[in-house]
């Protein structure tokens, strides 16, 4: 049976990471309409506590944390929907996972102007 | 009688979208992009497709990981245009083919053994919604073809392997040919090529191995589709492994198809390739 080696740097969204991530995965999913991205930007806080977030997880995404929110299990196209509701698109949030600025990042593209 | 009449393999970068919505195409950034598809649209408008089959993920716009799908066939009459959690881009609807999806239902399931979910409501994203801008411009009244999505899980392991995708295409190639009515089909492989979008390695690209994929889908796709998740993934980044969809568009072609177009553009994080077949 074929099973998944780890990749280094890499994180192979699995089974058991999806089930790991299970509440930040459906808080995302719920940012998918207008109303709870508002409910979203209007009280963070209190969305968190509504789909039931650990102290942990709840510490990742008011920092931001977007390598730990990865690692907690959320899926990257998941994120994407975090990082519209704050502001931080997937370049931004790539900028940060890679340890570098966003102007870093940019750098090393080969066509920066294809935003 | 129903005939695959051309399959084109392109990628579904989701930043492609807006580009569209805000006329910015000519852009110097986004030129050599949809530059590529003007011999395309030509082509198309030659073959003159009545219905294009859409082989497409969804990334968590319309199915979640509560329930979600190996392989999912849409069988309504339209598709809503999706909300990913950027808004809904103004576009009009998608008309289906009810008809044919229903054919192809029966067909999978019963002759073939592919068991699929089969929708009746689904709202299609950018995954389906870009390969449909690039190839069918679009009216305020409508798109140029009918269209059918067929959606993949590349996003949560375990994924069907890129063998059984082969062997879908193939499925639905003769599930197509048994089709009662006059219907000119197109096939259309999604999503990719190499780009990783998460941890250290974010960004990743590999162009080298892009175009080897390129030639072997021409040259010996049956081979091709030996290829392990493992393999992609650590060639051309964990989020490459949307590949796979691209061999169930070459498995709906005969062996011997012709490749008409080839195009390859790699400007930020996600190689952009381009094939066309007539089957």
């Amino acid at each position: 049976m074929a099973v998944l080696r780890p990749i280094p740097d890499t994180s192979i969204f699995d089974l058991r990471l999806a089930r790991r991530g299970r509440r930040l995965n459906k808080l995302c999913a719920a940012l998918c309409s207008p109303e709870e991205r508002e409910a979203f930007k209007r009280d963070e806080e209190a969305f968190m506590s509504r789909f039931g977030l650990t102290a942990t997880e709840k510490e990742l995404v008011r920092r931001r944390d977007f390598q730990g929110l990865i690692d907690a299990g959320t899926n990257i196209y998941y994120l994407l929907k975090i990082g519209s509701a704050t502001g931080n698109g997937l370049y931004k949030m790539g900028a940060q996972m890679r340890g570098e600025s966003y102007e870093q990042f940019l750098a090393t593209r080969n066509i920066r102007g294809a935003l | 009688m129903g005939t695959v009449v051309g399959g084109i393999g392109l990628s579904h970068v989701p930043s492609i979208g807006p580009v569209v919505d805000r006329g910015r195409t000519q852009e110097p950034a986004w030129k050599p992009l949809f530059d590529a598809y003007v011999p395309v649209r030509e082509w198309l408008a030659k073959l003159k497709p009545d219905v294009a089959i859409v082989v497409y993920n969804d990334h968590a716009a319309d199915f979640s990981f509560d329930k979600y799908p190996t392989f999912a066939l849409g069988v309504a009459e339209r598709y809503a245009i999706g909300d990913e959690g950027f808004g809904t881009r103004p576009l009009p609807e998608v008309t289906g083919d009810a008809e044919l999806s229903t054919h192809l239902a029966e067909a999978l399931i019963y002759e073939h053994e592919f068991d699929l979910t089969l929708c009746q409501e689904l709202a299609v994203e950018h995954g389906f919604l870009v390969p449909m801008n690039l190839c069918f411009p679009h009216s305020p009244h409508g798109w140029p073809v009918r269209a059918i999505p067929l959606a993949v899980n590349v996003i949560q392991h375990p994924l069907p392997t890129a063998r059984r995708c082969y062997r879908l295409g193939q499925a639905l190639r003769a599930a197509v040919e048994t089709f009662p009515e006059d219907s000119k089909i197109v096939v259309m492989g999604t999503g990719g090529m190499s780009h990783q979008l998460q941890g250290k390695r974010f960004g990743f690209m590999n162009e080298k191995f892009d175009q080897w994929f390129l030639d072997q889908l021409e040259a010996d796709p049956e081979r091709l589709a030996r290829i392990t998740h493992q393999e992609i993934m650590e060639q051309a980044g964990a989020e490459a492994v949307e590949l796979i969809m691209w061999l169930t568009m070459r498995g709906a072609l005969s062996p011997q198809a012709r490749r008409v177009h080839r195009n390859y553009y790699a400007p930020m994080t996600t190689g952009m390739g381009l094939i066309t077949f007539e089957a």
